[in-house]
């Protein structure tokens, strides 16, 4: 060791005064103390990269704005979607096949068949309307009690409703099943309603598909939206990320504040994007259920459910850290000290 | 042991400048000493080295007889940790106070508050800078902003300071309070290297220099020595006045 006793400037203080020592004394620090730390610094890191974001807060809002519309996007047309599928369960009866038999068949020979059919294995249910019953049914829903009182004859056949096995819904075997039908003995002819619900099955699958597509964009969007702004508050930290570094901090150190600064705004994108959502919904409410009702069709406009919002928040904390993380690594290792 | 060891070291940059040359030399665990140079020389490279911000191209460095060419990439952080280091321009952030800026290395290191808040203020207090822990360290003078910077290096009690020209922006009365203060580090037992150009300063006090010129060893002064100029003795009773 340096004879530093040896002639020293008359202002150096003795350094026999009775401080910690600053070397060989490192206390040691236990496990427990390092996870509490490290947990400190978690909670530190949060609040502090929150403050960053609304100390200014104007941009912060314009990021969150563009986030949440990116988010709510696909969001809306995932919920359109639901709504149609929950409109169009009720018309799921519709895919059943109307057998008319011919005019004056026997009840008796009606009921047979209708046995007969149900023993199918392609079909599940049947039900046979007998002509009296059309007629009251017809009479009951439309009013015209009068004209139809003065008709001599019931005009109606009688009619086996069929409803086919479900996953036999391939055009091909319900082909087989109507001509298998219409071999039968006292059938006249066979109604097929299920070609506009195959349609609209088309559609919404190709619906599914847009949700899909629309939601992996605007996800990416989301990133890159993200990891842009992360990257512009990496630019303008980097004398705080050098000295970081050299000081000893590790890659997980200097990356911290940024993921919270990610996770911050896709929490925020995400909770605007609900806001949104669900003023929109909350707005077209009323005019879409009345509008539905004049179809005679009980609907009542399926919001976004409890677990929907949380996939929508999640996601957007998820894309935001995401987005975070992609930025900083892909940038802080070209800050070096 | 050698707390620092420099075994036949050469760095060269890509485009063929070579910074340091075949440099060979040691310095003891408690040993202080000076680096001199004209700018260029060197000196910098050679203390980035003990940092593990540039690694050398042939020969070997050892800090507290670990070999630095075996420090992995995930390492360096903690090599980082047990050796503090002042610069310049005392690279403080200006966005939080005196006392956040001493904690830095500790929070890091994985203090819990209580240890953290007793360790920064006691650095503050060896600087003589309590008293200014809660203001932001741009209201402060050169002279104090490097004694935070020093604070700062000292905080997480490693074995080894390095200073790049810590006196470099101070004028003569500040750079000697400076020097005075690794003074006392180093008399508890830290080994001390600075990098500088203040000769005047550096002839003044005891300790051994080693001095580079064009990356290579260019003369060594053994601690004990000094120079006893004209402008020296100025400088002391400049120093009795305070």
């Amino acid at each position: 060791m340096a004879n530093s006793t040896y002639n020293k400037p008359p202002n150096k203080k003795a350094p026999s005064k009775p401080k910690p020592s600053a070397a060989n004394k490192r206390s040691s620090i236990t496990v427990q103390g390092q996870w509490q730390a490290y947990l400190q610094h978690h909670k530190l890191m949060a609040v502090d990269s929150l403050q960053r974001l609304l100390s200014s807060f104007g941009s912060s809002l314009m990021t969150w704005m563009v986030l949440a519309i990116a988010l709510s996007l696909p969001m809306t047309l995932y919920v359109s979607l639901e709504n149609v599928k929950q409109l169009s369960r009720t018309w799921d009866q519709s895919s059943q096949m109307s057998v008319y038999l011919k005019q004056g068949t026997k009840d008796r020979f009606a009921q047979e068949l209708s046995e007969d059919l149900s023993t199918w294995p392609q079909v599940q249910s049947v039900e046979y309307i007998s002509p009296e019953r059309a007629l009251s049914e017809f009479k009951a829903s439309t009013g015209l009690t009068d004209v139809i009182e003065g008709l001599d004859t019931n005009p109606l056949p009688g009619v086996i409703s069929v409803i086919p096995r479900l996953g036999d819904q391939d055009s091909g075997a319900l082909e087989a099943l109507e001509q298998k039908l219409l071999q039968q003995r006292h059938v006249d002819s066979v109604q097929l309603d299920l070609l506009w619900v195959k349609r609209l099955y088309q559609f919404m699958d190709l619906g599914q598909r847009l949700v899909w597509a629309l939601a992996a964009l605007l996800g990416l969007a989301v990133l890159l939206i993200i990891g842009n702004t992360i990257r512009l508050s990496i630019e303008s930290r980097r004398d705080e990320i050098r000295v970081v570094k050299l000081v000893g901090g590790t890659d997980a150190f200097v990356r911290r504040p940024f993921l919270y600064t990610g996770i911050w705004f896709g929490l925020g994108g995400g909770l605007i994007a609900w806001i949104l959502l669900s003023a929109g919904l909350y707005w077209l409410s009323g005019p879409v259920e009345r509008l539905i009702s004049l179809y005679g069709s009980e609907f009542v406009l399926k919001g976004l459910g409890f677990s929907d919002s949380l996939l929508l928040i999640f996601d957007g904390v998820l894309l935001g850290w995401l987005g975070a993380w992609l930025a900083v690594s892909r940038h802080l290792s070209r800050i070096e000290p | 042991m050698a707390n620092v060891l420099f075994d036949h070291v050469s760095k060269s940059y890509p485009g063929g400048h070579n910074a340091l040359t075949d440099l060979s030399f040691e310095i003891a665990q408690g040993e202080m000493a000076f680096l001199t140079g004209h700018s260029g020389a060197g000196k910098s490279t050679l203390l980035k080295l003990i940092m593990l911000m540039e690694k050398a191209s042939q020969g070997q460095v050892l800090v507290d007889g670990v070999n630095l060419a075996r420090v992995s990439q995930r390492q360096i952080p903690f090599h980082r940790r047990r050796v503090g280091v002042v610069f310049q321009n005392h690279q403080l952030l200006f966005d939080r106070s005196v006392f956040e800026n001493v904690a830095l290395p500790l929070r890091i290191s994985g203090y819990t508050s209580r240890d953290l808040e007793r360790r920064v203020r006691a650095a503050l207090d060896k600087v003589g800078l309590l008293n200014k822990e809660k203001q932001n360290p741009i209201e402060l003078s050169g002279g104090e902003q490097q004694r935070i910077g020093i604070a700062r290096a000292v905080v997480n009690k490693p074995s080894l300071i390095l200073a790049d020209e810590p006196t470099g922006n101070l004028d003569p009365k500040l750079s000697a309070e400076i020097m005075n203060l690794f003074e006392q580090f180093n008399d508890v037992g830290v080994s001390v290297l600075i990098a500088s150009h203040d000769l005047p300063l550096i002839n003044r006090l005891p300790h051994r220099v080693i001095g580079l010129n064009e990356g290579r060893l260019a003369g060594e002064r053994p601690a004990g020595e000094r120079k006893s100029t004209a402008s020296d003795d100025a400088n002391r009773g400049q120093d009795n006045g305070q």
